[in-house]
């Protein structure tokens, strides 16, 4: 095996973008690393925000247009037409929650709360918060603190950095 | 596939050093097994999170952190502070049970 002895000692993850299997990701990733004892940092910027946002972070969205592998429940080809009608992004998007859910795989602030208890940190970005007018209440109650880039690197020193 | 000298009894193990025959198994070897793993002691809190892997692997069930925090055992912080540096892997190698499959 080529495998490294070498372990990774730590890994911060960048998630910018709210999209649901982008935000899964990087939540799979992050906690991931903290079940193998790496020691991990999740930042979330731009449209990432929306998972640590209280009102969206359990309603997150999957692309039903402008997604070409989105398929049908059988695999058969999902017609981009069907894809803008009023509530079918919403139900393609409930679907996929509970098919994950099936696989235990917990919702987005359950998911959050986990990292959380195993000791990862959860960072949002400065600059973003600003953007989108966000404020310390709207956002989840657990997350560490709002950062800015520079101190993101500062937290990231030593290890690798995942953009997702 | 391979053999390892543990507590004074030889016993199977994978790759991964996880034990493959758990009739093999015994406390004393589930705390020398803790030992190498950076655990000095089992505390009676170790040896509740041990039978409860011992029991769900033995029906069948997917262990996952998750379901371990929902056991009603520990918590997963509690988890965490009990097999500490990734608390599946090394509870089910511990436990004497296969190495957990799962992804979260």
């Amino acid at each position: 095996m080529a495998e490294s002895k070498e372990k990774i000692k730590k890994v911060s993850v960048i998630c910018a973008k709210g999209s649901l299997e982008d935000v899964y990701a990087a939540l799979v990733m992050t906690n991931g690393a903290r079940m193998e004892g790496i020691e991990a940092n999740l930042f979330f910027t731009f449209f990432g925000l929306d998972a640590i946002t209280k009102k969206k972070m359990n309603k997150l969205h999957t692309a039903t247009v402008g997604n070409p592998a989105m398929a049908m429940p059988g695999g058969l080809p999902f017609p981009t037409l069907l894809g803008i009608l009023p509530g079918v992004e919403a139900g393609v998007s409930a679907m996929m929650r509970k098919g994950m859910d099936d696989l235990d795989i917990p919702p987005v602030e359950e998911f959050l709360d986990m990292i959380n208890a195993a000791g990862g940190k959860i960072y949002g970005c400065k600059l973003a918060v600003d953007m989108f007018k966000l404020k310390r209440e709207d956002m989840y109650d657990d997350m560490d603190s709002i950062i800015t880039i520079g101190e993101f690197y500062e937290k990231a020193a030593g290890g690798q950095i995942i953009f997702t | 596939m391979s053999q390892k000298e543990i507590s004074g009894v030889t016993i199977d193990v994978d790759d991964s050093g996880y034990m493959t025959n758990f009739e093999e198994w015994s406390k004393e070897i589930a705390t020398e097994l803790a030992k190498e793993n950076g655990i000095d002691e089992l505390t009676p809190k170790h040896w509740e999170v041990i039978e409860y892997i011992q029991k769900e692997v033995k029906d069948g069930t997917t262990l996952s952190i998750r379901k371990v925090g929902k056991s009603g055992v520990v918590d997963i912080k509690e988890f965490y502070n009990l097999f500490p540096d990734g608390p599946l892997k090394k509870a089910t190698l511990i436990s004497g049970v296969p190495k957990p499959s799962g992804c979260v």
